[in-house]
């Protein structure tokens, strides 16, 4: 079931559908009524990677232009420009925003990574990275716009007081974007710290089951987090400000949100 | 209606609506300089929405709000917020010291201002590096008139001021508004406490139905 370089076979992975079996057995032992939602899950997640791969495949190849694996990168980026606006409709114009975000926090972490020469520049490495950037960064995006949304509701009156005082948009909104930034950011350095410690995380420990030795995956590891830590921080700063910046007039009212 | 120098803040016309009501309908009125003009009249008629119009943190659907003459709409609004100063109904002190909200406002202030900014608003200058949101509810609201004063207003807009203070309070935050407009700053002040209008008021403007009425 375990090939060559621990790469898993069909048989193995059919093995490993009994780990699906355990969670849906347990939600019919507890009656739970998930049982089904459990099975769907794993079809659909099982299906999409495959197709996934396929697409991979063909996108990564050495001998395929790189435009290939940029356009699955942007793709990325538009797609999740979208689940951040779906996730918080209560937002104005948050997809734009978000898509500025995930392109700023792209343009920042890869060129870095590619720039500065951290990995070279191959469809391997760009569209795992770029897929890594966006995934990893969309919890903190969604929860700064929210976050933004709610300062400005739950602090009105502070904010107009500040407004009431002759301070322009950005300077009376600046304490609250300070906090909802903190709020947004905040989970994902305490997750850098801990990593390691609480938990291996998925890349080290894929590349470890792969035949990497486990210094070169813990190298790529550190990589990882960091490349997350700078995306997070940079979607969450652009989409607090966008976000932010739509809330106010242009002669500094601010607008009754929802 | 004409432009009256005299008058610190007219209203021509003024229309508002909130949600889906005409709160101001067509109302006219001029509320003079260096004067206590109080605007009274039931709640939800739109005496807090008569003072947004006034310093922009509100915009009305048609008519005009004109201070010292000038539409409100054409002033920077940023330095029309700075000549007319408001208060609001309840405080709202900043995270910090009194002195951190005294600076908030007024970043470049020495320390000889912040005290007199204090003064002014009888508030004692040793609450200087208290925390602001351990003080008490009439020291707070004062410590935001203090706030609002360090900008210098030649106007202000008071909302209820005294409506979250017991009477001891409301009657220190009384004498310091007659302190103010003796000393020439224009003050325009909602309430509907009948007492306190009797108390304080150099002119008063009723405000119902849409439409101001002058009664002193």
């Amino acid at each position: 079931m375990v090939g060559d370089g621990a790469v898993v076979t069909w048989t193995g992975l059919a093995v490993s559908l009994l780990l699906v079996g355990v969670a849906a057995a347990l939600s019919v032992a507890l009656h739970l009524r998930l049982e089904q939602q459990v099975l769907v899950a794993a079809a659909r997640a099982l299906v999409q990677l495959l197709l996934v791969g396929a697409a991979l495949e063909l996108v990564i190849d050495p001998d395929r232009s790189l435009l290939w694996s940029w356009l699955w990168v942007a793709a990325m980026v538009v797609y999740a420009a979208g689940v951040a606006s779906r996730r918080a409709p209560q937002v104005p114009g948050l997809r734009l925003v978000a898509l500025i975000a995930f392109g700023a926090a792209a343009v920042v972490t890869l060129g870095v990574l590619f720039g500065l020469g951290v990995f070279p520049l191959e469809g391997r490495t760009l569209v795992p990275l770029g897929g890594m950037m966006v995934g990893n960064s969309m919890a903190a995006t969604v929860l700064a716009a929210r976050r933004v949304l709610e300062e400005a509701t739950d602090k009105r009156a502070e904010i107009e007081a500040r407004l009431a005082l002759g301070q322009d948009s950005r300077t009376a909104m600046r304490p609250h974007l300070r906090s909802a930034l903190r709020s947004a950011i905040t989970p994902q350095v305490e997750t850098t710290k801990a990593t390691g410690l609480v938990f291996l995380p998925g890349a080290m420990v894929g590349l470890i089951l792969a035949g990497v030795e486990p210094v070169d995956a813990v190298l790529v590891q550190a990589v990882v987090m960091f490349l997350v830590l700078a995306s997070t921080a940079t979607t969450s700063v652009v989409v607090a400000l966008g976000v932010g910046r739509r809330l106010f007039t242009a002669d500094h009212r601010l607008i009754q949100p929802g | 209606m004409p432009v009256d120098q005299a008058l610190a803040i007219e209203l021509d016309q003024v229309v508002m609506q909130r949600a889906g009501r005409r709160v101001l309908d067509g109302a006219s009125a001029g509320f003079a300089v260096g004067r206590i003009t109080v605007v009274t009249g039931p709640s939800g008629s739109g005496k807090t929405t008569l003072l947004r119009l006034v310093n922009r943190l509100d915009v009305s659907e048609s008519g005009l709000v004109r201070y010292r003459g000038d539409d409100v709409t054409t002033l920077d609004p940023l330095t029309l917020r700075r000549r007319v100063g408001m208060v609001f109904q309840r405080p709202t002190p900043f995270p910090g010291t009194v002195r951190d909200n005294l600076t908030e406002a007024s970043p470049g202030a020495t320390g000889d201002e912040l005290e007199q900014a204090l003064r002014r608003a009888v508030v004692e200058p040793e609450l200087m590096d208290r925390d602001a949101h351990q003080l008490s509810g009439g020291e707070q609201q004062r410590v935001c008139l203090a706030r609002t004063l360090i900008t210098g207003p030649e106007a202000l807009l008071l909302d209820e001021p005294t409506s979250s203070l017991d009477r001891a309070a409301a009657d220190v935050f009384e004498q310091a508004a007659r302190d103010l407009a003796a000393a020439g700053t224009t003050l325009v002040w909602v309430t509907h406490d009948q007492a306190q209008l009797t108390r304080i008021a150099d002119e008063v403007w009723h405000l119902e139905d849409g439409r101001l009425e002058q009664q002193r």
